[in-house]
């Protein structure tokens, strides 16, 4: 299908060595899709089609480098067509045509939310740039995007990680004129270290060693860029054999004048920092494809190689440029790399690029590997001809490459040329806006799990030691300490912290600006056995989760805003499409409810790995990132308990809510009663508890998550190295629950363990009028933990020492 | 990030150095100017080329970092940058009895520069070369961030840390901090002369194991300073606990009404508008 042959005058121009014209005007179907898979174009019959008719019309056949581009920029990376299709779907039994679910759900919320809020509307750019945009204080706003590298750290899981943090650091460096990258974050999802190498199938790494290689790649990139790790979690489920999550996230502040940006007519086309070389081709294309025993062969060479101080050079010198005001436009070298950068910037006034003048890592690269290939450490910048000399001195006083390869013409038209001879010449019209759209089918059943038979044990001191000492639950500690969570001086709540530093935090607070107490509390949620269940409630959980986080250390929920990432399995299949419907529904109905818009987001699909007939499909999994203002940080509370002789309130009510919780899962069972929640009495809830905090009526606050009361409150002892007494007959909701272990291992939403000091129960009492509050114990010295009700014996009752040890040893690799 | 900003007459003057991989220079200028001097960050650039000169400085400060992805060993090609691009005006400012701090990486680098311990400061010889010490990987085979005590063993001529007697905490973040001697004699020589500045311990004063000494550094030591006491270096980062929301345990209570860090920048400053400054003291050291 792919002859060689001289290229027509009408295919541009004459032939040139390392371009292909490939014939499509005059192929069958089932060509069609060869020259598709052949070349990991991701592009189904549909996409080729319209791309066939497209130079028949032109009449000519598209070159290799033409091709590729569409290919990079219709990828489900780049364009999210299924998020932005057509679905029909069916819930159980009823169906329905969605048309573009992502602008229904995701940013209709955003939309509805920032209706609501009117004149008082705090978002600035959402969607549109690389990194959504907040407002944050007078001198800047807040940016915020979190990314998924997902497919690479399957295969590589050192390069795949650091690539995966280099990655998204450029995208707060590409939004706006450039943010300032402050803090990073990372959520990652790995099948058990303790997988039996036995039953380990072929072509995958063993969990531990992704897990290792994955902490190792981040570490190494993020502490190399002076970016603090601020947030993050570690999960565990053996759906993620095949393809372990790495979420990678990082936040920034932008001047506030620095917002808007445009490529201007007669601007050079200058690309910064790294070098162009042949790893990471096909990145953006082979994140659309599941995995199989046969990846790390046939795709290795999609996994970019990175190098955290080329990229921190080129961070230093856009910065100093910025201030100088020396570029009218800038973005980062991502997915498509060239194509996608300079194609995105020029969409609406065109480009014209000289290939040749691209540095090269080494020769021998095709023209159509130059322009698509995604090396790392690359920004695309447009300086107007009055300024070139001025930034390639700066770039060149600092040790940095720049290189004009091209110009922003105004000819509406992605040209490209390899040695004056064009080699690429398509409409932008066509580029951004010819891919077409299909239905796919939806489909989601409620299942039916079987539920629990056992009976409630009469001593839950084992049971919570087991809990705590899930992989889920244990301490994170052995990956928290590699990551420099102190660099650039405006940590004010550290991930661990308490008596002895090594308390589970709620949510880590930063003051981004030296100088300031404004801060940033940042968190995130994610409940990925609660999808078992329903996607819906996984979704809705998974931000009252990240909500609860930030205003458990005194964020203002009226000023958070939060982050979607969808990592889900192949589209393709309908129940994996309903899921991701009911999910999406969640994000808009919670969202809205609580006045949290969503800024930036991304998905990720085809999350499945075939071997030998079979396919591990990980489960659903929605991470929400949350970064919540904190007007004075020096009100911010911890999750330990301070002082013997305070008050332990229970703030939000328990239910009989053990379907998908650690504590099922521990005793083998899912069962069906998923948390829900109630967004208009959490609302209330977020809000009482924001002015209590910052009413200084609270010592400690730790919300309640995986685990449960038992888990939360255990927590909050040991990292205060004082014991607690608990009488769980006065914690809301235990009227209606009959069994003492629902009680305690329910993971109900929206619920808080808080230490109040002496004097102050009557006024925080008050905050909470009418709502879920209430004194369940106290503070105790010495190190006994000791929950149960008044006339019985304690259900729990363990040193916290004996806690502690059981928490932190899992995961101390 | 500014460049060339403008400094005020009648405070020190910092330069805060900056090469590829840097990444503490911000805090450390935000740290000196908070301690009342007028800091510049410079790319090591600008000086090799003539564009700054080290003379209009009172004080140099070698942040923390990865200089050049510290590939060969942390801090190692700066500190051949230092001692041998531009060694002169290295060499000329330590002479000239000014104040060098060195932190984390810029430790590393100082050490490796030959700077420190720099036995015979006293005597003039006091700039560039060869290296006694060694500052190498952590014990524990990794990248660690935590926080640390601190107490200064004897009375050490160091001119950062007058008057600190008191345990003071800061954190550490580093792969490569373990601090090692050529000899018996380096060892010897550096206790004897008291330029061993800090050593690691436990909140009572007690030095001890990992994780009480992070990196597994010889003789618990944490940081050191030349025989003039005007060349210090230190693994932890003082920078990065200026004010009391800084510290782990604030919302414990456990902070303080200021930050520890803070007064070695301000024992700098002090130091350096009394001995270094033209309106100051007479100079007291001439060669």
């Amino acid at each position: 299908m792919a002859r060689k042959f001289t290229l027509k005058k009408t295919a541009a121009d004459k032939g040139v060595a390392g371009v292909e014209v490939v014939d499509v005007t005059g192929a069958t179907d089932a060509e069609l899709m060869s020259i598709s898979k052949e070349r990991t174009l991701s592009l189904n019959l549909l996409e080729m089609k319209k791309i066939a008719r497209y130079f028949k019309n032109k009449k000519r056949n598209p070159t290799d480098v033409e091709l590729e581009t569409l290919a990079q920029t219709w990828s489900e990376h780049c364009k999210h067509k299924v998020f932005n299709g057509i679905i029909h779907y069916t819930e159980n039994g009823e169906s329905e045509l969605i048309d573009n679910l992502f602008k229904q759900t995701i940013v209709g919320a955003t939309k509805e939310i920032r209706r609501k809020l009117g004149r008082n509307d705090w978002c600035v750019s959402v969607f549109s740039d690389n990194a959504g945009v907040v407002e944050f204080d007078d001198d800047f706003h807040f940016v915020f995007k979190v990314e998924t590298h997902n497919h690479p750290s399957a295969l590589d899981p050192y390069g795949g990680a650091n690539t995966g943090i280099g990655g998204v650091i450029r995208d707060p460096l590409g939004t706006g004129l450039g943010a300032t990258p402050v803090f990073n974050n990372n959520v990652f999802c790995f099948a058990r270290p303790d997988f039996p190498h036995e039953d380990l199938p072929r072509g995958i790494l063993h969990p531990k060693r992704i897990l290792k290689g994955v902490v190792a790649g981040v570490r190494d990139y993020g502490n190399r860029m002076g970016i603090p790790t601020i947030n993050g979690s570690l999960h565990f489920d053996d759906r993620y054999l095949g393809n372990p999550i790495v979420y990678c996230g990082t936040g920034g502040l932008l001047p506030v004048d620095r917002v808007v940006k445009r490529p201007r007519k007669g601007d050079h086309i200058v690309a910064v920092g790294g070098r162009t070389g042949r790893d990471g081709i096909h990145g953006a294309t082979f994140s659309s494809v599941e995995l199989d025993d046969k990846s790390e062969v046939t795709s290795s060479g999609a996994v970019q190689i990175g190098n955290a101080i080329v990229e921190k050079k080129a961070l230093d010198v856009i910065l100093q440029a910025r201030e100088l005001k020396l570029y009218d436009c800038i973005t980062d070298c991502g997915a498509g790399g060239f194509s996608s950068a300079v194609g995105e910037m020029g969409e609406r006034i065109g480009t014209e690029v000289n290939l040749e003048k691209a540095p090269l890592k080494y020769g021998g690269l095709l023209p159509w590997e130059i322009l698509l290939s995604e090396a790392q450490e690359r920004m695309v910048l447009s300086v107007p001809p009055r300024n070139l000399k001025t930034f390639m001195k700066l770039c060149e006083r600092e040790d940095v490459e720049a290189t004009v390869i091209g110009r922003f013409t105004g000819s509406k038209r992605f040209v490209v040329k390899y040695n004056r001879k064009i080699i690429a010449d398509i409409d932008m019209s066509f580029l951004h806006g010819g891919v077409p759209r299909y239905p796919r089918p939806a489909v989601w059943d409620a299942p039916d799990h079987p539920e629990p038979t056992f009976a409630c044990p009469k001593n839950l001191t084992n049971r919570l030691i087991k809990v705590l000492g899930t992989f889920n639950v244990a301490s994170k500690e052995w990956v928290v300490r590699q990551y420099d969570h102190e660099v650039q001086a405006g940590s004010v709540l550290k991930p661990l912290v308490g008596a002895q530093d090594d308390g589970p935090g709620d949510a880590a607070v930063v003051t981004p600006v030296l100088g300031s107490k404004r801060g940033l509390a940042v968190s995130n949620g994610i409940a990925i056995r609660y999808g078992d269940i329903d996607p819906y409630w996984m979704a809705a959980s998974a931000i009252d989760e990240a909500m609860r986080n930030a205003v458990a250390v005194g964020g203002n929920p009226a000023r958070t805003c939060i982050l979607d990432n969808f990592v889900w399995g192949n589209p393709d299949k309908p129940d994996r499409l309903g899921d991701l419907v009911r999910a999406s529904r969640a994000c808009y109905d919670i969202a809205v409810e609580y006045g949290t818009p969503f800024i930036s987001g991304k998905d990720s699909f085809n999350n499945e790995f075939a071997v030998d007939g079979k396919t591990i499909a990980i489960p659903p999994t929605l991470l929400i990132s949350a970064a919540a203002r904190v007007n004075d940080v020096r009100k911010c509370v911890s999750m330990d308990f301070k002082e013997a002789g305070d008050a332990i309130f229970v703030v939000g009510e328990t239910f009989d809510e053990l379907g998908g919780s650690q504590y099922y899962q521990s005793r083998g069972f899912i069962g069906n009663n998923v948390p829900k929640v109630d967004p208009k009495k959490a609302k209330k809830i977020f809000r009482a508890m924001y002015g209590a905090i910052t009413g200084g009526l609270v010592r400690a606050c730790h919300d309640c998550s995986d685990g449960g009361l038992a888990v939360a409150v255990a927590e909050m002892a040991f990292a205060g190295g004082l014991g607690a007494m608990v009488d769980t007959q006065k914690i809301p909701g235990a009227n209606k629950i009959d069994r003492m272990d629902n009680l305690l291992f329910s993971e109900s939403n929206t619920r808080f363990v808080v230490e109040v000091g002496k004097g102050k129960e009557t006024k925080f009492r008050e905050r909470f009028k009418g709502l879920p509050c209430k004194k369940v114990g106290v503070v105790e010295e010495g190190d006994m933990l000791i929950i149960g009700a008044p006339d019985a014996d304690p259900a729990i009752k363990a040193s916290i020492g004996k806690l502690k040890k059981a928490w932190k040893e899992p995961l101390a690799l | 990030m500014r460049i060339g900003r403008k400094t005020t007459t009648g405070k020190p003057k910092a330069l805060v150095l900056r090469v590829a991989g840097i990444n503490c220079d911000r805090e450390t200028k935000h740290a000196f100017e908070i301690a009342g001097a007028a800091a510049d960050l410079v790319h090591i650039n600008q000086i090799a080329r003539g564009e700054k000169n080290m003379k209009d400085y009172h004080i140099l400060a070698v942040p923390g970092g990865f200089s050049y992805g510290d590939d060969i060993s942390a801090g190692k090609v700066l500190a051949n940058e230092l001692s041998l691009k531009i060694a002169d005006q290295v060499d000329a400012f330590v002479a000239e009895g000014k104040l060098v701090i060195g932190i984390c990486n810029g430790f590393q680098v100082l050490v490796k520069a030959g700077l420190l311990p720099g036995f015979d400061a006293a005597g003039g010889a006091s700039g560039t070369g060869a290296q006694s010490l060694t500052v190498f990987d952590n014990d524990s085979g990794k990248f660690e961030c935590r926080w640390v005590h601190l107490k200064m063993p004897a009375d050490s001529p160091c001119v950062f840390t007058k008057g600190m007697t008191e345990i003071i905490t800061l954190p550490v973040a580093h792969g490569e901090g373990k601090l090692i001697f050529d000899s018996k004699e380096t060892r010897r020589r550096l206790w004897d002369n008291n330029q061993v500045v800090y050593q690691y311990t436990d909140a009572a004063g007690e030095t001890g194991g990992y994780p009480i000494n992070p990196n597994g550094s010889e003789d618990h030591i944490a940081g050191i300073c030349n025989a003039t006491g005007r060349v210090f270096g230190l693994m932890p980062h003082p920078e990065r606990f200026v004010v009391p929301t800084q510290h782990p345990r604030w919302t414990r209570g456990e902070a303080g009404r200021k930050g520890d860090g803070i007064a070695i920048f301000e024992n700098a400053v002090r130091f350096a508008k009394k001995e270094l400054l033209p309106t100051g003291a007479i100079h007291n050291i001439h060669y």
